[in-house]
């Protein structure tokens, strides 16, 4: 760490700074020119509102199946209900927050001002994305509002074809036309990146975000219309009674398990690969320096796509799958651990003699690398067939995939959230209160999930809402750890609201980091920028920074 | 290849004849671009609706290598003539949608209303004739459901069919076929009427003369489309119909 400065915040002078005039909040005003916009950034805007709400419902169900598991007991709800929390849960997070987070917001906001566009290649599309998204949560809602659907959020058959008299096809015909919103953000993204680069940005130019997305999309074009006709087949036999999946017609049960892991396997990677991206900037940002191994970086996220689409069935390994098929998947499971690894040695050796500093996305940043090793670490054990026979369908599971999803890819989110808020609004949130907010969701996130670990290996199944009373110190200590996240992940909301109105302006390039999106001015104009920018320089340049005056963009008041 | 396509703009300055179309969104540098991202739109669209039916060829090859006997018989109840008929009808459909890309492309107005007429006719033609292949199936009990009966399959000579009898629960697998079959043609012709649909409003479109002027990526990426939804056509008529057609 530089010992002359502990910040590279650089905000212009208070007394005589304004936001820009014209930008793109102002350019039109009106609900309609909102809700018919073509600009990415604002449909950005409503993705981040729209996420943030159905994030707030999902971690609502999350505090109840919390404050069940506070008693050995089943005392606050029925099993019944029980059942719905756990699966309106996780069809929530994972379909309405997980997979949109990053790329639908962040990434739409910064993807097209990153590699030096006006917008994405259809704006259109790109809109039509944002409401598919709604009416895939409305159908959501429904099924929760008209009584809930128990199956779990991966809809397992026959359960859920045979057995449940609950709202599998309202849910799933939701989760189909989210699909469709995942399937147009991706191939907007592509095309995108193909064809609307700015002279002089190569493919190796492109800040590692960019590069992060592009292989999360190739995910989400190719896996999601797998689980959409996986989806269609479980609608058409509950309603029409055909018979792909049913055991009783001759049908394969396990036949589901391949075609619904083929696409939520790699959706795994679809929600971390963006947070990854995030994680590059930020390092590279805070390190003062070029990431380490910037083809390293960029390559290991294509290899995560490639081979997250050769593991899937490493969720069947108790289902009966032959046990050569059992060993192979084994293997490749084991290899994805390569090029994530690459990512975190990489990241570590940026920040090794970087002038490194602790701004909030930087702290956010942090816990992900370590709460992401840990996730991913686990992740090994349960690749290896032994130890997964011992703790699938364990507690150990629930903390592992938490630890990806919550601490690697939420840790992510708002990391981002953060760092590109003030290009996003023009105003700085507080610093103190969100470095609070960063440190009280880490360890509310690790009181919450750690127990977990060892409640899963001493035996506790997950999905049951009552357990052997000799768990309960374990369990108490989680559900203590989720109230503090719960407040770790309530303060962000609050003082970024407040930062909207009250926030230090924040100018157009508060950390003084060398993307294109960082000089332009905050909030940007409609169209990014004045004049396409040529870009001849590489990516994280910090020495191009500081000869950044002769070659400024755009700045317009 | 990439590069070439992200030039500096003053390069471009002197293809004033481009940007002076008015189809040129205003996120696009040249209208060359906008082409060139749309077809590649198309195309990853496509990609995507391979792995779409991807998912039902896939349940159908584990299920064919399991039920193999159920599959040809159940696949012998199907009729040829119908389907190549209506193999021909689409084949069709698409040679008149390629001219009226053409159409599109050497400006004639004319003609590229007349060619989406014809295409939209043979499309619905298909669709009469599956309805009519439908409509037999329910009637004969070979819809997957409740109401699925076996018993041709079981005891084939009592109803008059040249075919081995089956054991009762081989028998039940026919359901398997019918489901698959019923699914994937499903697919396929709603498919084709999203097309039709599309088709109508190309039509309109054409008619107001907005592809009358050299801009033709609409009318190019709904061919690339239309054409698609033939080759999974082509795909299905052998697997579904053509499994086993000796005579035992």
């Amino acid at each position: 760490m530089s010992a002359t400065s502990s910040t590279i915040v650089n905000l212009p002078d208070q007394k005589t700074a304004t936001i820009p005039k014209k930008n793109y909040i102002t350019a039109e005003d009106g609900l309609l020119s909102w809700l018919l916009t073509g600009d990415h950034k604002r449909i950005a805007m409503l993705y981040l509102i729209s996420i943030t709400f159905f994030f707030f419902i999902g971690g609502a169900f999350a505090g109840l199946i919390r404050l069940e598991l506070l008693t050995p007991q089943a005392d606050l709800v029925a099993s019944d209900t029980y059942n719905k929390l756990f699966t309106m849960h996780g069809i929530i997070m994972v379909f309405l927050f997980l997979v949109p987070s990053v790329p639908a917001t962040i990434g739409n906001f910064v993807i097209p001002i990153m590699i030096g566009a006006k917008d994405l290649a259809f704006p259109k599309v790109n809109l039509l994305s944002w409401y598919l998204y709604m009416v895939g949560g409305l159908f959501t809602l429904a099924a929760l509002v008209l009584g809930g659907v128990d199956t779990g959020w991966t809809f397992t058959t026959p359960l859920s074809t045979h057995y449940l008299n609950t709202h599998v096809v309202t849910a799933g015909l939701g989760v189909f036309i989210i699909g469709f919103s995942s399937i147009f953000t991706g191939l907007n993204f592509i095309v995108t990146i193909h064809r609307m680069r700015a002279p002089g940005m190569t493919w190796f130019r492109m800040p590692l975000f960019v590069w992060s997305n592009y292989a999360a999309s190739i995910m989400m074009v190719l896996g999601t219309p797998v689980l959409a006709i996986t989806l269609v087949l479980v609608v058409l036999e509950r309603t029409i009674h055909i018979g792909v999946f049913d055991p009783t017609l001759g049908g394969d049960p396990l036949l589901f398990q391949h075609l619904f892991w083929f696409y939520s396997h790699p959706a795994v990677y679809i929600m971390i690969l963006p947070g990854m991206g995030v994680i590059s900037e930020i390092i590279s940002t805070f390190s003062r320096k070029r990431v380490f191994g910037y083809s390293a970086v960029a390559f290991s996220s294509v290899a995560i796509a490639i081979f997250g689409f050769f593991v899937w069935a490493h969720h069947m390994f108790i289902m009966g799958i032959s046990n050569y098929s059992a060993l192979v998947f084994s293997l490749l499971t084991m290899l994805v651990a390569v090029p994530s690894a690459i990512k975190i040695f990489n990241w570590s050796f940026t920040m090794q003699k970087g002038s490194v500093t602790f701004e909030t996305p930087m702290i956010y940043a942090f816990g992900f690398l370590g709460l992401f090793t840990i996730g991913g670490m686990t992740g090994v054990f349960l690749g290896a067939l032994g130890m997964d026979i011992h703790l699938t369908e364990t507690y150990f599971i629930v903390a592992h995939f938490h630890f990806v999803m919550v601490g690697g890819m939420l840790m992510a989110f708002l990391a981002g959230v953060h760092f590109w808020w003030p290009k996003m609004t023009g105003r700085m949130y507080p610093e103190s209160l969100s470095k609070l907010a960063a440190v009280t969701t880490f360890i509310g996130f690790n009181l919450t999930f750690l127990p977990q670990f060892i409640l899963g290996y001493l035996g506790m199944p997950r999905r049951y809402h009552s357990y052997p009373a000799e768990f309960q110190v374990l369990n108490v200590l989680s559900t203590a750890g989720a109230t503090v996240l719960g407040i770790g992940y309530m303060l962000p909301m609050i003082y970024l609201a407040w930062s909207l109105k009250y926030g230090a302006v924040a100018g157009n390039n508060p950390w003084q980091a060398t993307g294109l999106e960082w000089q332009i001015q905050s909030p940007p104009l409609t169209e990014n920028f004045i004049e396409t920018p040529v870009i001849d320089y590489e990516a994280y340049d910090y020495e191009w920074l500081a000869h950044k005056t002769e070659q400024e963009v755009t700045t317009v008041g | 290849m990439d590069n070439a396509i992200a030039v500096a703009p003053d390069t471009h300055a002197e293809d004033h004849h481009h940007a002076a179309l008015p189809q040129l969104r205003h996120h696009f540098e040249t209208e060359e671009q906008q082409r060139e991202a749309g077809t590649f739109g198309m195309w990853l669209f496509l990609l995507t609706e391979i792995m779409f039916f991807g998912g039902m060829f896939f349940a159908y090859l584990l299920y064919r290598n399991w039920y193999y006997d159920a599959f040809v018989v159940a696949s012998n109840q199907l009729s040829i003539p119908l389907g190549g008929t209506n193999t021909a009808v689409l084949i069709t459909s698409g040679f008149f949608m390629a001219l009226g890309v053409w159409a599109a492309e050497v400006r004639k107005k004319g003609l590229l209303v007349l060619f989406l007429v014809l295409t939209i006719a043979f499309g619905a033609v298909f669709l009469g004739i599956k309805y009519v292949e439908y409509h037999e199936k329910w009637e004969k009990h070979h819809v997957p459901g409740a109401s699925y009966d076996i018993k041709e399959f079981v005891n084939p000579h009592a109803y008059g069919l040249n075919e081995k009898p089956l054991p009762p629960d081989m028998a039940q697998k026919t359901q398997i076929f019918f489901s698959l079959y019923f699914a994937m043609t499903g697919m396929h012709a709603l498919h084709m009427i999203i097309g039709i649909g599309l088709l109508f409003w190309l039509l309109a479109r054409a008619q107001r003369g907005d592809f009358s002027s050299g801009y033709v990526a609409p009318i190019e990426n709904f061919g690339l489309y239309w054409h698609f939804v033939d080759i999974v056509w082509l795909f299905l008529f052998p697997l579904l119909y053509l499994i086993n057609r000796h005579p035992v």
